[in-house]
């Protein structure tokens, strides 16, 4: 973290539906130019973060806090558009209220996808649909990246790629990113801050230091934890989304 | 060109067109079941309407928005599965409307009439609320065209990018109510949600924007209209059903034809 600058800070936040306790006191802050993931087993309420974060849910109980003037931009876990839904790329960025075509075009090129714009969204494979969905982020011009899963249905190398992409874009925008992931070999790489929680915070700091911790152990049993010690990825090159190497640059720099 | 047979081609026009553009919506937020189900409790605001003395699309409207927000009450409740919600509202509310008209002693309603419609007895009155109605539906799906298509490529991104969701959401819900209150007289309650969905699948077929769908369901109905109308007239056959015949027609033809898939 280079900056102390929060821009959403959650304060003994819990959420219940009914008489099921989802989450229980949650403490946390996420920070300008700093990239924090929630990790954690299914059902551990990772979501539910995210969307009191968006503002999509109230917390039951607890604060929560947003910067002023605070522009979120979010990328779903999924995009489920129905088949007779006639839709460009252009399009679904248009439905931001962004009407020029130049900066959508801008934001596709930022994300690696600037040949899709007149592509149907019905052909898309799920790494450009990925970076579609990032690119209606950045349009926002957020001070705020919140992802949900945003490898998702994608594979291996897909994912290497996506996350040193969402590592750049927070490079260059010094913006705040909070996503969620499950895949830790991946993400833990490329994190500043990571929140381990199962209903509550378990643990949280540097990667290095989380996956040491006990409870990372406990939450993820001594296999999975070994198996998540801290990974960082060797590759010469990189690949665009249409398949081209792109020679690597020498100082990619995760967290 | 007699009367009757004018008023019935000016009412058919005016339901197609603006059922063309919402049933665009219908079909891409997969709420055919939806419609039906809506539409089938319109029977139950016609007798709504008889026994309190009320304008019948009035009362028709009043009745499907009461049935929609009572649904998505219920849908949250989870009690049981949608569709299987759906089936229980829809036919329940059918029923009770049928039960309903049959207690007024004093009324004899022509059943058949507003279930499958009857496009050759249209009165002027019922001219007025086809194109006073429709203009009011068309523009506020002009206003809301922006907001509607982004909750329906996905409600929560919508949401957190500042569009009013829930009151987008009851605003399509009460056009929907309007569309089944103005088509009633036309095709019927058994065979509106045809109108709505038919063109908009056929129009599929050509359209490579929502917009250019959305046109292009509205034209399919009207030429649907025209056609159906021919039909009746030519060979007797009753005008709604024929008017879906017609609907049912266009879209086979259009799947028929050998169109490139990249759309």
């Amino acid at each position: 973290m280079s900056t102390h600058h929060a821009l959403v800070k959650l304060q003994h936040v819990g959420l219940r539906y009914g008489a099921r306790e989802v989450l229980k006191n949650i403490n946390l802050e996420v920070h300008r130019d700093c990239i924090t993931t929630l990790i954690g087993p299914n059902g551990a309420g990772k979501t539910s973060v995210v969307r009191i974060v968006l503002g999509l849910n109230k917390a039951s109980t607890g604060n929560v806090w947003r910067e002023a003037g605070l522009r979120i931009g979010y990328m779903p876990q999924k995009l489920q558009i129905d088949q007779t839904f006639p839709l460009t790329v252009q399009r679904f960025l248009q439905t931001t209220q962004c009407k020029d075509k130049q900066q959508m075009q801008q934001a596709l090129d930022e994300v690696g996808a600037g040949h899709l714009l007149s592509q149907s969204i019905h052909n898309l494979s799920g790494g450009e649909t990925q970076r579609i969905l990032l690119a209606r982020a950045l349009l926002r011009d957020p001070n705020l990246l919140v992802l949900d899963e945003p490898v998702q249905g994608v594979d291996i190398n897909g994912q290497i790629e996506l996350y040193d992409l969402i590592s750049r874009i927070r490079q260059q925008r010094k913006c705040g990113v909070l996503m969620i992931s499950h895949d830790l070999h991946l993400v833990m790489s490329a994190t500043d801050h990571v929140i381990c929680m199962n209903q509550h915070v378990c643990c949280s700091g540097h990667p290095a230091h989380v996956t040491q911790d006990p409870s990372f152990t406990e939450l993820f049993g001594v296999k999975g934890a070994e198996a998540l010690a801290v990974y960082s990825h060797h590759h010469n090159h990189r690949h665009s989304a249409h398949g081209d190497v792109i020679p690597e640059r020498n100082n990619c720099n995760h967290g | 060109m007699a009367d009757f047979l004018l008023r019935a081609l000016l009412g058919g026009l005016g339901v197609a067109a603006i059922a063309g553009p919402l049933g665009a919506f219908v079909v891409w937020r997969r709420m055919a079941y939806f419609g039906d189900t809506l539409a089938h409790s319109a029977l139950l605001g016609v007798s709504l309407g008889f026994l309190l003395d009320i304008n019948m699309n009035l009362a028709v409207v009043a009745c499907c928005v009461i049935l929609a927000i009572s649904l998505v009450t219920l849908q949250r409740q989870r009690l049981v599965a949608t569709d299987t919600l759906l089936g229980i509202m829809a036919h329940s509310a059918l029923s009770l409307g049928l039960v309903a008209i049959s207690l007024l002693e004093d009324v004899r309603v022509d059943l058949l009439a507003y279930l499958f419609g009857d496009l050759l007895a249209i009165s002027s009155t019922d001219l007025y609320w086809v194109f006073g109605g429709g203009v009011l539906v068309l523009a506020l799906l002009w206003y809301l065209w922006e907001p509607l298509l982004a909750i329906t490529i996905n409600e929560e991104l919508a949401q957190v990018e500042g569009v009013p969701v829930t009151q987008v959401r009851l605003a399509l819900m009460l056009l929907i109510a309007v569309v089944i209150a103005i088509a009633m007289k036309i095709v019927g309650i058994l065979l509106i949600s045809s109108l709505l969905i038919i063109p908009a699948a056929a129009a599929r077929r050509l359209a490579a924007s929502p917009e250019q769908m959305a046109v292009g369901a509205a034209v399919l109905g009207c030429i649907s209209v025209g056609a159906g109308l021919a039909l009746s007239w030519h060979l007797d056959t009753p005008a709604g059903p024929s008017v879906v015949v017609a609907a049912l027609i266009c879209f086979l033809l259009l799947y028929s034809l050998p169109l490139s898939r990249n759309r």
